[in-house]
């Protein structure tokens, strides 16, 4: 067991881990943030993706015990409040989801996306979300919805 | 209840944001996964590594002494209370099957096939421990490749002497719904056309995101299961008649479940064995498959070779159709495995006035994972075939792959039309949707582009692929399920309850995972109670709340589903208008409903729905014998299938000289009737024609020799991205379907059966002057390569281009199969 303490959606945790834990059962399992999903054992489908200080990252690729001293913010985390993330609205908005499996990773991954490049071409957009799968909405609203957010995100917040 | 100013006219047509996602888009889900109850314990499965094996033991003791397992199960264990796995379709009465027990108990029959399970505290001691189980095998030959399998030269299941589980046929003569083929081959071949082709429809996985994950509680009256599955009610059914638990100690609850596609529609091992696992150890119980596990063992879909005879006229008029079919059916018959094909039967004849048809499929047995539904089942696979033959006829005849549809499909006016197969399409434009299709497509100009290419021999190619399908959904008319001996009916219930505050309940008996139903249903019900779309809360998915109900898939949900509802609603209507009379002092026959409004007619008396509601639950003032109720419940049954159809249009282009294909343009114009919510049309219509393109273009169920699925990950079993993929031009004409009360048509798998044919029709036509008219699925840069390379290069069709794909060493090469599949005209 190792003793890490990290912060996740602005609250601060102290656990003992299996050094084998990775990140998504840490935060699954131990935290009870199931709005991080797992879809793959192979760091193929993104449906694990939070952010780590503020970068994304597919949780089932890292361990707990590498989170220590750490921020880590999932889609619980991501409203203000009751203010919903520019980035969420817009895939609302924008009919990005159908079954949702995808759309927590996909949505923090966009963030990211957006954080770095504030104003994507399609392409980009269809380039930066190559590591999250979706099986259910041929990409299409999901592109459109994170070029809405971008706007959203740089217009400032509606 | 009050008036809200901003609603729209009607809801039916607006596009409303999906209720549904206010959860999903901050993490707030109930995935089965998600779950976790005092005591809980986790499974973990040991599957067999051989595709054919005898088991000749299984060593738990090392597993059952790691630390904390509870636990370890084997086929020994369990070969007297397991039962065998249903398959609810038998189409013929001399239908072989093996039984399918939920653990291999002597003998397995596909790689990932369960032959025991470990019950843990924790799944990941449950994983440890399941490595310690120790299985000796005797390896036995194993049943492969289709084809060979259907020649009985290896036999998946011994004990049934024969890979051939059931030979069904359709022929229009003998059914007398229209001509003899064989006449009409015959008189084909005399100065008409006759287009012989073999294709194959590769095996696909449906992967759907969220992993298979199976909850049961047993420490309840009622047994409770949680599934991530699309058919709750046949999970509670097939527990109870698999198990011998009465029905009513069952409740399953399909919570949050992400995706489906026809793969969740299964009663699956992993499910019984959860029941059995938390009735032998008394505590609940959770397994969660991993994306390795899904794939192997969830089951597969499509596998099938195609052969196909058509014969024409010599200025292109079909004047038959004969169809040919091998469907591997894995290793064992799933709920409506042996079905599948069938779905297809009816429309391979699709949109056209064919006169004579005959359709004969065989279904064979493997070694591999089971096949069942995926998206379209049947259908996909049929349009396929009907519209690659389609424009190999154009070729023949030297004309626009659209003027020949057009020679040959049902014109607007003849609707309603009664197809080869005897079936009636109650509506459709099939010019109004190809007019829409070819402006939105610029058909004309990227035919010039793609003549100015050829003529300069740009290593570029331009071509365009078309696909005017049509589909039998909205499954289904009980009565035809049971002339098809389908075990179940196809209809669907709905019930309406009106709240005392004013709010509505709909509990509908389909059973949505991305569909929207919470969002459609409201706004149906909005606009037939006149209640804001805010007001109706929609409960499915647990069959204690949706005790009666067949599911979602099929495309059946709006146009049987959602027809349960409205009629459910217009029940409480009926009811209401008695209780509204009685307090406006009017006869019943003098009550007007409308916007949520009782009146008078001819005054201007009026009771709004709520006040009427009110009087319904205090019961002070109801009319003498009432009985204080609104609620109501309606089970619709369909009286024939819905008929979506649409033109679909794709321009691909492809490097002469890698291979390497990238799409230009898609646009679909679909016709599913009268749209509820445009936004989640479009959505449904997107997805599944990436779903489709998917099948043209990326993906295949590989195995090796050995019987191991080679693409068992997500790395090798390549599910587009959206770096894969474009943005698709989708839009509507409308016909209204006459079946159903709002006109309604099926959606959900439109995109996925229009598009293949699309797209690979389109490949062809960009390499056809190189002498290719083939290429097999999925159309990989280095098979396009490949047909390019090996076609003979003069130009027209040729019989050496449709022998490409069958080349020696090619998987699934039959040596036996080239005659008949030296294509071409004759
Ligand atoms: S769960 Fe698939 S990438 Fe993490
Ligand atoms: S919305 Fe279902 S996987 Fe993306």
């Amino acid at each position: 067991m190792t003793r890490i303490t990290v912060t996740v959606d602005g609250t601060r945790y102290t656990d003992d881990v299996e050094p084998r834990t990775l990140l998504v059962q840490y935060l699954r399992d131990r935290l009870g943030k199931v709005g991080t999903v797992v879809g793959c054992d192979t760091g193929n489908c993104g449906a694990c993706t939070v952010h780590l200080d503020g970068r994304s990252v597919k949780s089932c690729q890292l361990l707990a015990v590498q989170t220590d001293g750490h921020e880590v913010t999932t889609i619980e985390g991501l409203a203000n409040g009751a203010t919903l993330h520019p980035m969420q609205e817009a895939f609302r908005d924008c009919h990005a989801l159908q079954c949702g499996f995808c759309t927590p990773g996909m949505i923090m991954q966009a963030v990211d996306l957006v954080t770095e490049n504030p104003h994507p071409t399609e392409a980009e957009v269809r380039e930066g979300l190559e590591g999250n799968l979706c099986r259910c909405t041929g990409y299409h609203n999901i592109v459109k919805a994170v070029q809405q957010g971008a706007g959203a995100m740089s217009g400032g917040q509606s | 209840m009050t008036v809200v100013d901003d609603r729209p006219a009607t809801e039916v047509g607006s596009p409303r944001r999906r209720k549904e996602d206010a959860r999903l888009i901050v993490g707030r889900t109930r995935w089965t996964d998600n779950l976790t109850l005092p005591g809980m314990l986790h499974l973990a499965m040991v599957r067999s590594p051989y595709a054919h094996a005898r088991i000749t033991s299984v060593d738990a003791d090392a597993a059952r002494q790691a630390p904390n397992v509870v636990a370890v199960l084997t086929g020994e264990d369990v070969k007297d209370i397991q039962g065998g796995l249903p398959c609810a379709w038998p189409i013929t009465p001399d239908q072989k099957a093996p039984t399918h027990p939920s653990i291999a108990v002597d003998r397995v029959a596909f790689a990932g096939e369960i032959v025991a399970v470990v019950i843990a505290r924790s799944p990941g001691e449950a994983r440890d421990a399941a490595e310690l189980v120790d299985v000796e095998y005797d390896e036995l030959p194993a049943a492969l490749e289709l084809k060979a399998a259907a020649a009985d030269q290896t036999l998946a299941h011994p004990d049934l002497g024969t890979n051939t589980s059931a030979v069904w046929t359709f022929d229009s003569g003998a059914a007398g719904t229209g001509g003899d083929v064989e006449a009409a081959i015959s008189a084909a071949r005399d100065g008409g056309i006759v287009i012989e082709r073999e294709y194959r429809q590769q095996r696909l996985i449906p992967a759907f995101m969220e992993p298979r994950s199976f909850v049961c509680d047993p420490t309840g009256e009622q047994l409770t299961i949680w599934s991530s599955t699309q058919v709750p009610h046949f999970v509670r059914i097939f527990t109870a008649a698999v198990l011998g638990i009465p029905e009513s100690k069952i409740r399953v609850i399909a919570p949050d479940v992400g995706g489906g596609f026809g793969g969740k529609l299964q009663f699956t091992p992993e499910e019984v064995i959860t029941v059995l696992a938390a009735r032998h150890t008394g505590k609940p119980c959770k397994y969660t498959e991993t994306r390795s596990e899904s794939l192997v063992s969830a089951h597969h879909g499509r596998d099938q070779w195609q052969k196909l005879t058509l014969a024409a006229t010599a200025d292109g008029h079909v004047t038959g159709l004969k169809v040919e079919l091998l469907a591997d059916m894995g290793a064992y018959l799933g709920l409506v495995t042996p079905g599948v094909p069938i779905l297809g039967a009816f429309m391979f004849n699709a949109i056209y006035t064919f006169p004579a048809y005959h359709f004969t499929c065989r279904n064979v047995f493997t070694n591999k994972t089971w096949t069942d539904a995926y998206r379209g089942a049947g259908r996909p696979e049929a349009t396929y075939a009907i519209e690659r033959l389609m424009d190999e006829l154009a070729v023949e005849v030297g004309v626009d792959p659209l003027e020949i549809r057009e020679r040959n499909w049902i014109r607007h006016e003849q609707f309603p039309f009664t197809s080869v197969c005897g079936l009636e399409y109650d509506s459709g434009n099939y010019e109004a949707a190809t007019a829409r299709a070819k402006e939105l497509f610029g058909y004309d100009d990227l035919r010039a582009e793609q003549a100015r290419r050829r003529a300069s021999n740009d290593p570029v190619q331009l071509g365009i692929g078309v696909s005017t399908f049509t589909e039998m959904c909205g499954l289904a008319p009980s009565r035809v399920l049971g002339s098809l001996s389908y075990a179940a009916g196809g209809w669907e219930a709905a019930s309406v309850r009106m709240l005392p505050t004013g709010k509505v309940e709909v509990v509908t008996g389909t059973s949505p995972h991305g569909q929207g139903h919470e969002t459609a249903w409201s706004q149906i019900v909005a606009d037939r109670l006149g209640v804001p779309f805010e007001d109706v809360e929609v409960l499915h998915g647990d069959t204690q709340v949706a005790h009666k109900g067949l599911d979602t898939y099929g495309s059946r949900s709006l146009v049987v589903g959602a027809e349960a509802v409205i009629r459910a609603a217009d029940k409480v209507i009926e009811k209401a208008r008695v209780v509204a009379a009685h307090l406006l002092e009017a006869s019943v026959e003098d009550i007007d409903f409308a916007n949520g409004s009782f009146t008078v007619r001819g005054t201007d008396s009026a009771q709004a729905m709520a006040e009427v509601v009110w009087a319904a639950f205090s019961a002070h003032n109801l009319p003498d014998g009432f009985e204080p109720n609104l609620d109501s419940e309606a089970t619709f049954d369909p009286v024939s299938f819905s008929f979506p159809h649409g033109t679909h249009l794709c321009a691909m282009e492809v490097d002469t000289e890698t291979g390497q294909t990238t799409m230009r343009k898609y646009v679909a114009v679909d016709d599913i009737g009268t749209i509820v919510n445009p936004l989640i049309v479009h959505g449904q219509v997107h997805g599944g024609i990436v779903q489709g393109v998917a099948q043209a273009l990326w993906e295949e169920a590989v195995y090796d020799d050995a019987g191991t699925l080679v693409s068992g990950s997500l790395v090798d079993y390549t599910i587009p991205s959206s770096a894969d993929t474009i943005s698709l031009t989708v839009d509507q004409t409308t016909s209204p379907s006459t079946t159903n009360t709002l006109g309604t048509k099926g959606v959900g798998e439109a995109g996925a059966i229009a598009s293949t044919p699309a797209v690979v029709n389109a490949i062809v036509d960009a390499v056809r002057h190189l002498g290719v008219n083939d290429i097999r699925m999925p159309c990989t840069p280095e098979r396009v390569w490949t047909a390019i390379r090996g076609a003979s290069g003069s130009g027209g069709p040729s019989t050496a281009a449709a022998a490409s794909h069958l080349g020696a060493g090619a998987p699934n090469h039959d040596p036996d199969s080239g005659a008949a599949t030296q294509g071409g005209a004759q």
